[in-house]
């Protein structure tokens, strides 16, 4: 009964965005303007409808209804609470379904408060949201039914995968989500804009909390994913630029671009055509990461090409959206202006080259990912990865770093290096301390490491030279938020810089007792016992650890392996000091009855993601400040208006 | 969903982020995938008759599969080659990163080469001869890398051109 009420208001709210489509689109001439009332609440009511949709699929997960396809295939009745609610989304069809609440939810809610943009704009911007949801409702009813049932129930589920059982991961396909989602509605307001040729500041705006938000999820779905590939897979690597890591960046690259030029377009009235051009291009990356992801291409063209219908079907979707948005792009472009010119030096020329760098990676990170699918059908197999995709994409990077050391303190239209004589020494005389003394005092390594090392300080101290002069009390939150956000980018690039400089790897065959040095601890293995976990049996080695002499501390990796379903997995221990972690492997047994361990001293490595989450945590602090004064913006006007009303009785 | 996970159970890193990121539509695609693959290995094994580098699952691990070179040198020269091999047996896994028998066995290889001596290009080129160009992360200058090697240049060259247009026009401003 709850399956087929959810699939009925699935359909019924897909009915709803056919409406909001039609009726969005006929408001806008003059003929039928009287319809642009039902819009917003048509929105709202999508919205809802879906969200209960949603709810529908949850609480079927959660009572275990076998009869469900979908249940019975990845759940089980056994399962702990908290799993069999995430299990809702760890699926295909369910995954799909929740993109869908997400993006009528966030529709919904732009219906309900936003109240800066024209009318007209608004309007065309809903038609534009529906029209991409009608897209997904198309996959979600025609070829990814999460409702359908079963003939014959069977009398237990098939369980969900226990890599999946692990806390983090179960947020982070939602984390991810959320975040592709809202460059989804970035997309609506560009193409909104350009069917009523009205960009400006209003339009910038509106867009740029959306940008936000989805950016700081998209940021902090990345560090986590960063992470948890840290920890788990054993062997210390934190970045891979594995496709579907690169499916998760590319996305964020273009947020990044996107929300400055939001900043310059809001503020100065200036890169109008550029701005909506990147909000096009953003979404263009949530759903060739969705593609890349969903479509089964990246495990094998040939795997794609045995079950291509999915595939397919968001294949079609992309050259719908994108073809779609960027022809209308090429019809409006020429009738939008660039708007507000600037000089040279000027923080507008800073942040237009803070833009086409971060294009200039997506580029490559583009073309990485992609040519090797295209030589793969075409018959050829080539490998692209780190060797690739690092130096290239320093080529962009540094340049950008660079700039961006000075860039805050620049003013808007026109300045003069003059000036910020101090600004731009300060950070550059500590880049060439820091040089020095890595070239001088260390002993010799990359010249990519080294330049991270030599640039992160420069750009940390720079990234505070926005407050410097300021009342600290009256600085507007956003500033702060650029502040901690490009404050996060420095202690990123230090950690990853250091990760790759003065990393310690120590392979050995131990017998309890024997010993190890590993960079500064004195490793000793004591005893390797059988222990045993809920749904798991593990060797586990006790490790005791020393830093330069100190107290030891005990480490306990294991190698752990599953019986239901089967499978093995190292589960490393890390030592976490303020100045780097030690992470630790217990590997397999020797014929001579000595067992494999890897260690590694990797200083400061945690800096990465702290960096990371500095970052989100920036993008947060901007958010409020932006929201908060929305607020006290909206409610002003209604007590002008509630005054007028008054005065007029 | 559960045949991925034991068939190959050294590649946790790619089996956990298809787990992941695929969920149930991609398990049959990854089902399909280890199909491939098993014809896939099963070539290798056949080459690995006639190969010195024979990767058998069921023998002990190489002796410098999981052991360092004793020069620090020299081990640092074998562990940057090594970051740039592609586990064959794995996804987006490099053998330095890598549990599986067959990325063991060629650090064992790796490592032994550097350790006679060997000029690390030159086993590069050794291991494209018997696996080819896939097994290769650094991208190998030939006709059909070009477009790589293009791109740099040509975001570049946009990119120059872009900003120059936007000096121009606000000089005149």
């Amino acid at each position: 009964m709850i399956a087929e009420l959810g699939l009925a208001m699935l359909w019924m709210a897909a009915a709803l965005a056919v409406l909001q489509l039609v009726a969005g689109a006929l408001a806008l001439r003059p003929a039928t303007a009287h319809l642009a009332g039902i819009v917003r609440p048509v929105a709202m009511l999508q919205g809802v409808l879906v969200a209960c949709a949603f709810a529908a699929l949850i609480s079927l997960f959660l009572s275990t209804d076998l009869s469900v396809k979908l249940v019975a295939e990845n759940s089980h009745s056994a399962k702990p609470f908290i799993f069999k609610l995430a299990g809702t989304w760890g699926n295909h069809e369910g995954s799909m379904l929740m993109w869908v609440t997400i993006m009528s939810l966030a529709g919904g809610f732009v219906a309900l408060i936003e109240k800066r943009l024209r009318e007209e704009t608004l309007i065309a911007t809903l038609a534009g949201q529906a029209f991409v949801s009608l897209g997904f409702y198309a996959f979600l009813l025609l070829a990814s039914n999460p409702f359908t049932r079963l003939a014959e129930p069977p009398p237990e589920g098939a369980g969900l995968n226990p890599l999946l059982q692990d806390i983090g991961l179960a947020f982070h396909p939602p984390t991810l989500y959320v975040g592709y989602v809202g460059l989804s509605i970035a997309f609506s307001f560009a193409v909104g804009a350009l069917v009523t040729r009205d960009v400006g500041p209003a339009f910038a705006c509106a867009m740029r909390p959306w940008v936000l938000g989805a950016w700081i999820f998209l940021t902090l779905g990345i560090t986590a994913g960063s992470y948890w590939a840290y920890y788990t897979l054993g062997w210390g690597g934190w970045w891979f630029w594995d496709p579907v890591e690169n499916a998760s960046l590319m996305p964020w690259l273009a947020a990044t671009a996107l929300l400055h030029s939001c900043s310059v377009l809001a503020a100065r009235n200036a890169l109008r055509t550029w701005t909506v051009m990147l909000g096009v291009i953003a979404f263009s990356m949530s759903m060739v990461g969705t593609f890349l992801v969903r479509s089964g291409i990246l495990t094998s063209v040939h795997a794609f090409a045995v079950d291509p219908t999915r595939g397919t079907f968001i294949l079609a979707l992309l050259a719908i959206y994108i073809g779609g948005a960027l022809l209308l792009f090429a019809l409006r472009a020429g009738t939008v202006t660039e708007g507000a010119r600037f000089a040279v030096v000027s923080r507008e020329s800073a942040l237009v080259f803070n833009n086409v760098m971060l294009c200039g990676i997506l580029g490559i990170v583009l073309v990485g990912t992609l040519y090797p699918l295209l030589t793969e059908a075409m018959g050829v197999k080539v490998s692209v990865g780190p060797p690739y995709f690092n130096p290239v994409s320093a080529v962009f990077a540094i340049p950008m770093m660079l700039v961006m050391t000075v860039g805050p303190v620049l003013r808007w239209r026109e300045d003069t290096g003059g000036r910020i004589t101090w600004q731009i020494a300060v950070p550059a005389l500590v880049m060439a301390a820091a040089l020095l003394a890595v070239e001088l005092l260390l002993a010799p390594i990359n010249l990519l490491p080294a330049l991270g090392l030599a640039i992160a300080p420069g750009l940390a101290v720079a990234s505070l030279q926005p407050l410097v002069g300021r009342n600290l009390r009256r600085t507007p939150l956003p500033i702060y938020g650029m502040v901690v956000g490009h404050f996060g980018i420095a202690v990123a690039l230090f950690g990853m810089a250091s990760e790759g400089a003065f990393s310690t790897e120590r392979l050995a065959a131990m017998n309890p007792g024997d010993s190890q040095q590993v960079g500064p601890f004195k490793v000793t293995l004591s005893a390797i016992d059988p222990v045993a976990g809920p749904n798991w049996t593990a060797l586990q080695a006790t490790v005791a650890a020393s830093y330069a002499g100190a107290e030891p501390i005990v480490l306990h990796p294991q190698a752990r392996t599953f019986a239901n379903p089967p499978g093995n997995r190292t589960e490393s221990a890390l030592l976490t000091r303020w100045n780097g972690q030690l992470y630790s492997v217990l590997g397999e047994e020797g014929e001579d009855g000595r067992w494999q361990m890897r260690f590694w001293w990797k200083p400061f490595v945690p800096m990465i993601w702290y960096g990371g989450a500095l970052v989100a945590l920036g993008g947060l602090l901007a958010l409020l400040g932006r929201v908060a004064r929305d607020v006290r913006r909206l409610v002003a006007i209604d007590k002008i208006a509630w005054r007028r009303e008054r005065q007029g009785r | 969903m559960t045949a991925p996970i034991s068939s190959h159970r050294h590649c946790e890193r790619s089996e956990a982020i298809q787990s992941v990121t695929h969920t149930a539509l991609d398990c049959c695609a990854t089902l399909a995938m280890t199909r491939v693959w098993v014809w896939f290995i099963a070539l290798l094994a056949l080459f690995a008759l006639t190969a010195p580098l024979a990767a058998q699952d069921m023998l002990p691990p190489a002796p410098y599969a999981y052991k360092q070179l004793a020069d620090p040198k020299q081990e640092a020269k074998a562990q940057a080659l090594m970051e740039t091999l592609r586990c064959l047996k794995c996804q987006s896994q490099s053998i330095a990163d890598s549990d599986a028998p067959m990325a063991g066995d060629m650090r064992h290889q790796v490592r032994t080469r550097i350790a006679a001596g060997e000029d690390p290009e030159a086993i590069r080129q050794w291991l494209i001869e018997r696996y080819g160009d896939y097994v290769s992360y650094t991208p190998q200058v030939k006709p059909i890398t070009w477009p790589l090697f293009a791109a740099p240049l040509l975001f570049l060259a946009l990119a120059a051109f872009l900003l120059r247009g936007r000096f121009r026009r606000s000089k005149g401003a």
